[in-house]
């Protein structure tokens, strides 16, 4: 069974607004975002709500064109174009944050995405934990996570957090067993 | 109805309702006091057109920005219905016609004025049965007044007589990013029965946006700290996240 199965098996265990954190190595993590955007979201009609903190959402959005994958569920709420100076889209598609410290206008672009576009349930991604925590202390990571997903929770919506194999702290791997229900590890070689 | 029994008049401001436990105690007289770019006009406009929308006759008195180009702004929101305008539930009125037709074209008031000034409000509130009334803003009337007293005098006046025809009221005041108080003078503070300040809470760089009830009577209230994001829907908020740098400004 390949990863994108796997991922897929694993998130079709959990009830909804289950939150869920991936941990995945390089090779896997395209495979693990088709699982993701092309396959459990469609499957279940699902918006994809998008935050970028470690590549921009303009690279992620051709990388879905180049992949196959159909994007059109997908909104972003990018955290790091402004950083690079990157091209950026003004539209509801293409959500900007000055940075990925702003943690507060994080949730709130994702609220106000739950709130306009409420005729689909949610799937929120956060890509990556380990570049969120380039950024942020472990406390404030910490709090701004429970309270996240804590409030995803009332929109019904999963909360899928992927993070980089061999690259969370202690600290980071011991907050995500606090505010996830489930961890999943990819397998390498899967 | 709830938190104590007093009639509620709902923000519909998302967030804000829940902070003030179901919304503005009816007839309050509360100020909206914060420095420059911080979100008073937008949060008070707001709070009109959700009114409106609720069927409740609302009226913005705009002391310092023509009601055409306040309605340019609003038109991008997507809560905002233009028949609410022809059909006369929510009013914008240009305080300079006031001083006007009173013949108060002048730099400073006399306590006669500010009587006169004040009457003139509280009549055309009765007149055309307004149920919110937004004052943007206060600090640009009470410049004409010369003392604390007649400032005093003009809240006071105005207050009783708009919350004695159950009309909710807001002032928005402006403040100096290094002002003490929670309004220019000091006075409208202690007379206005709510104050909700808002501010910029600098963060490791970063400027953000901030909402904090500080007192209203009649209702218990979250006295915390949120950040807020104007959007087209509305302002919303998020709790402040207690572990960041404090850097308040």
């Amino acid at each position: 069974m390949g990863v994108s199965s796997k991922v897929i098996g694993k998130l079709e265990e959990l009830p909804p607004a289950s939150s869920v954190a991936i941990n995945t190595g390089v090779d896997s993590y395209f495979d693990v975002l088709r699982a993701l955007v092309d396959v459990f979201a469609t499957r279940h009609d699902l918006y994809v709500f998008y935050i970028s903190s470690t590549i921009p959402s303009k690279s992620i959005q051709n990388l879905f064109e180049l992949l196959g994958i159909d994007s059109s569920r997908v909104f972003f709420v990018d955290t790091i174009s402004h950083l690079m100076k990157g091209n950026t889209e003004h539209s509801d598609r293409f959500l900007y944050i000055e940075s990925p410290t702003m943690l507060e206008y994080i949730m709130l672009k994702i609220e106000y995405l739950l709130q306009k576009y409420k005729d689909k349930k949610a799937m929120v991604i956060l890509d990556s934990v380990n570049s969120m925590s380039i950024y942020n202390g472990y406390k404030i990571m910490s709090e701004y996570l429970h309270m996240f997903v804590t409030s995803l929770r009332s929109w019904d919506a999963y909360m899928v957090m992927i993070s980089m194999k061999g690259q969370n702290s202690a600290e980071t791997q011991s907050m995500l067993n606090m505010v996830c229900d489930e961890i999943y590890d990819v397998e390498e070689g899967e | 109805m709830s938190d104590g029994g007093r009639e509620r008049c709902k923000t519909g401001i998302n967030g804000m309702d829940n902070i003030l436990n179901g919304g503005v105690p009816r007839g309050n007289t509360i100020l909206i006091t914060g420095s420059c770019g911080t979100g008073k006009t937008t949060l008070s406009l707001e709070f009109l057109v959700h009114g409106a929308l609720m069927g409740e006759r609302s009226m913005y008195i705009s002391v310092t920005e023509a009601p055409e180009k306040l309605l340019e702004n609003m038109i991008d929101y997507e809560f905002f219905d233009k028949d609410l305008i022809a059909d006369k539930k929510l009013i914008f009125v240009d305080l300079q016609e006031i001083y006007v037709k009173l013949g108060l074209e002048k730099l400073e008031f006399t306590l006669e004025d500010i009587n006169i000034l004040a009457s003139q409000i509280v009549k055309i509130v009765k007149e055309l049965g307004i149920q919110r009334l937004v004052i943007d803003s206060i600090t640009s009337i009470c410049y004409r007044l010369t003392s604390r007293e007649e400032i005093r005098e003009f809240i006071l006046h105005l207050g009783k007589e708009l919350s004695d025809m159950g009309c909710t009221t807001i002032l928005v005041s402006e403040l100096l990013p290094s002002a003490a108080g929670y309004s220019q003078y000091g006075v409208e503070e202690a007379i206005a029965d709510g104050i909700i300040l808002m501010g910029n809470l600098e963060r490791q760089g970063d400027l953000l946006r901030t909402i904090q009830v500080i007192k209203m009577r009649g209702t218990t209230h979250s006295r915390a700290k949120y950040v807020l994001d104007l959007t087209s829907i509305g302002v919303l908020l998020a709790p402040l996240l207690k572990s960041g740098e404090k850097e308040v400004k």
